[in-house]
């Protein structure tokens, strides 16, 4: 039984993670038709942001605590960089998107190859993170308790933004009608910069995250974009609901095709039900009804 | 601007269909006379191998440039020619040495030395050459029917085909036993019972990639000019009119992509006796990525525009990443940048505009997408 519920756990928080950077990508994606592939680069700037603020902070717990503002901040300034310096000219242009921040994804990459070596750095976890709760017998690691904690965190504080502030409604806004929003006084170049910021902003929450469970590498972004954007595929573009619950069926499928099949083996397999999974509903789960992804 | 332009006479209009052709001569010209008599064995050896890139880069143009279908996965289908290639090759050596039930080196080095049972038929030429067809063929017809039937399109299909490029080259690294794994497959001997290391014989089989190359464009060039090719065009600029005209979209794209598919395998089969190798990343969703950049920076909806910009980016990469082998990366990001970015329509673009044609490249190119609502 204990074997049975393990990957239970893991893939809830590969999910959490998968969650944080889908969240950022249906932002950008869903809303603004930007289709960015230099976002797994963001979740990279956010593990190496969680690193260096440990290389000037000491204390393991301050430094992580210190780590998510900073991961925030620095992968949504990133966000930001690209969004005014190349984005902003294709907007009409998805696939565009696509080709140019695939390009903007090989230049980040070898960056942190510069910057960092090829090779991995491995974050320490602070102390109060390193154990795990025993709980009806089974073994609940705090590490991945923390992770699926910040991603649960992040949709919240998202959904709140999106719902409550005045920001959320301008965003909003823009995205059913742009026309008729800036005719109201919406000013939508700001909103499309804000949306970029805090959709990268995400990523590097991710980041964090990522760093925690394994330390962190150039190639890191790679990893996690494709896996991000079948979620996002897989999600549909609808609604926040649609992302959270394929994220989540997506990591825990994941985590139990592993343990029957090898790591690539599972990957094989998720796309082929990704796929088949959008025989059944090409635009994606919109509708909570249908979890059938598994 | 004026806004009088120069007409072309009615006999030259007549000929301008044709003018294609000639540029496909122009190629074929210094590709299969020019090249083998200037270009020492080793610099030939090298032309051969952006040729097998171009040959994929052909039908990118068709199913992208024309069908509007960013194929980001094109790897697999280089691969699976590329593989099918090479699993003959790597059984043509083993059984020169070690007699008919030979086994290829590796299995010997990482397994326990028995072939798996689906390695055996490619142990006959007739099935691999077949194979190199039919099997990008049928897997490019099951994944573009469940895709293009469902009405995934665009940016969705775009990340599925990568997706796709990912899980395959992650699927070779992982079978080491029967694949090679990680170094992939490499060291043969003979091509269909030449000795590979002959120059006359390396000399012949880059006649045979740049021929396949051009053969690849007259059935392009006869494609676009077709009924099909204006209902491809059709189909990416407005989807939704196709189908009320009673066309199946569908369809078009199946075609479209399944041609590309085939292409891409052919430059990946004879991709294999002149680099030598094939390894996952030569198939990797990089390795896919790369492919576009050739297409986009030689211009997508012309005919030889994905051709020259395979050539020319198989040309830098080369010499590029001979003299900065670190900072490659960067060249390859800012290649993408800036031709996404300034000339959206690649190079081939920017030639109509110098001769005062523009309106006529811009309906050709197509870089605004019409998104259906």
């Amino acid at each position: 039984m204990e074997s049975f519920t393990t990957p239970l756990l893991t893939g809830a928080s590969t999910g959490a993670i998968l969650l944080v950077a889908a969240l950022g990508l249906a932002l950008t994606f869903g809303q603004m038709g930007v289709i960015n592939m230099a976002h797994g680069e963001f979740l990279m700037a956010g593990a190496y942001s969680a690193y260096l603020t440990q290389q000037v902070v000491a204390d393991t717990t301050l430094s992580l605590l210190l780590a998510i503002p900073v991961a925030f901040a620095v992968a949504g300034l990133l966000g930001l960089v690209l969004e005014a310096g190349v984005i902003r000219w294709m907007y009409h242009r998805p696939l565009d998107t696509l080709l140019v921040t695939v390009g903007v994804s090989l230049v980040l990459q070898q960056l942190a190859k510069d910057l960092f070596g090829a090779q991995g750095d491995s974050v320490f976890t602070p102390g109060w993170l390193d154990g795990h709760l025993t709980v009806l017998g089974y073994n609940w690691p705090y590490v991945r308790m923390f992770t699926i904690v910040v991603a649960l965190a992040s949709l919240a504080a998202l959904a709140a933004l999106l719902k409550f502030t005045s920001l959320g409604r301008r965003i909003r806004a823009t995205v059913q009608n742009r026309e008729l929003a800036e005719t109201m006084g919406v000013a939508t170049r700001s909103v499309d910069r804000l949306t970029f910021f805090v959709g990268s902003g995400l990523a590097g929450l991710g980041g964090v995250a990522v760093a925690l469970s394994g330390g962190t590498n150039p190639g890191l972004g790679t990893t996690y974009i494709i896996p991000a954007f079948l979620v996002v595929v897989a999600g549909g573009l609808g609604q926040l609901r649609g992302t959270v619950i394929a994220a989540f069926v997506v990591g825990i499928v994941i985590a139990y095709l592993t343990r029957w099949f090898d790591a690539s083996m599972a990957q094989v397999i998720i796309f082929a039900l990704v796929v088949v999974f959008l025989q059944l509903r090409p635009q994606g789960l919109f509708t909570v009804q249908t979890r059938g992804l598994a | 601007m004026s806004t009088r332009r120069a007409e072309p006479r009615p006999s030259l209009r007549r000929l301008q269909p044709y003018l294609p052709l000639v540029g496909i001569a122009v190629l074929a010209f210094l590709l299969l006379v020019v090249a083998p008599a200037a270009l020492s064995p080793f610099r030939l050896g090298n032309l051969g191998k952006y040729c097998a890139w171009a040959i994929a880069a052909v039908g990118i143009g068709l199913a992208w440039g024309r069908g509007g279908m960013l194929v980001m996965g094109q790897g697999v289908f280089f691969g699976l020619g590329g593989y099918a290639m090479a699993m003959h090759l790597k059984l043509e050596a083993a059984m020169v040495t070690g007699g008919p039930d030979a086994v290829p080196d590796f299995m010997v080095l990482y397994g326990d030395g028995s072939m798996p049972g689906w390695w055996e038929p490619f142990r006959s030429p007739a099935f691999t050459l077949v194979a190199i067809v039919a099997l990008p063929a049928l897997v490019a017809s099951v994944l573009g029917y469940a895709i293009f039937k469902r009405k995934v399109k665009g940016a969705y299909f775009a990340i599925l085909s990568q997706a796709l490029a990912v899980a395959f080259a992650t699927l070779l690294i992982a079978t080491i036993k029967q694949t090679g794994g990680f170094n992939g497959l490499n060291n043969f001997t003979s091509f269909f019972g030449y000795n590979l290391y002959d120059p006359v014989n390396k000399q012949f089989i880059y006649t045979i990639v740049a021929g396949l190359l051009i053969a690849c464009l007259v059935v392009v060039w006869q494609l676009y000019r077709s009924r099909f090719g204006e209902l491809l065009v059709a189909t990416r600029d407005a989807e939704e009119r196709v189908r009320f005209l009673g066309y199946d979209p569908a369809n078009v794209k199946l075609v479209a992509f399944v041609v590309a598919a085939v292409m891409a395998s052919i430059g990946g089969a004879l991709f294999v006796p002149i680099a030598g190798i094939i390894s996952p990343s030569d198939v990797d969703a990089t390795a896919s990525i790369w492919l576009i950049a050739g297409v986009a920076l030689g211009g997508r909806a012309s005919l030889l525009g994905p051709a020259l910009g395979a050539l020319a980016v198989g040309y830098g990469q080369s010499t590029l990443s001979e003299t900065f082998p670190n900072q490659w990366s960067y060249f390859q990001g800012a290649l993408f940048i800036l031709v996404i970015l300034l000339i959206p329509g690649g190079l081939t673009s920017l030639v109509p505009k110098v001769g005062g044609r523009q309106r006529r490249s811009a309906a050709a190119v197509g870089v605004k997408e019409v998104q259906p609502a």
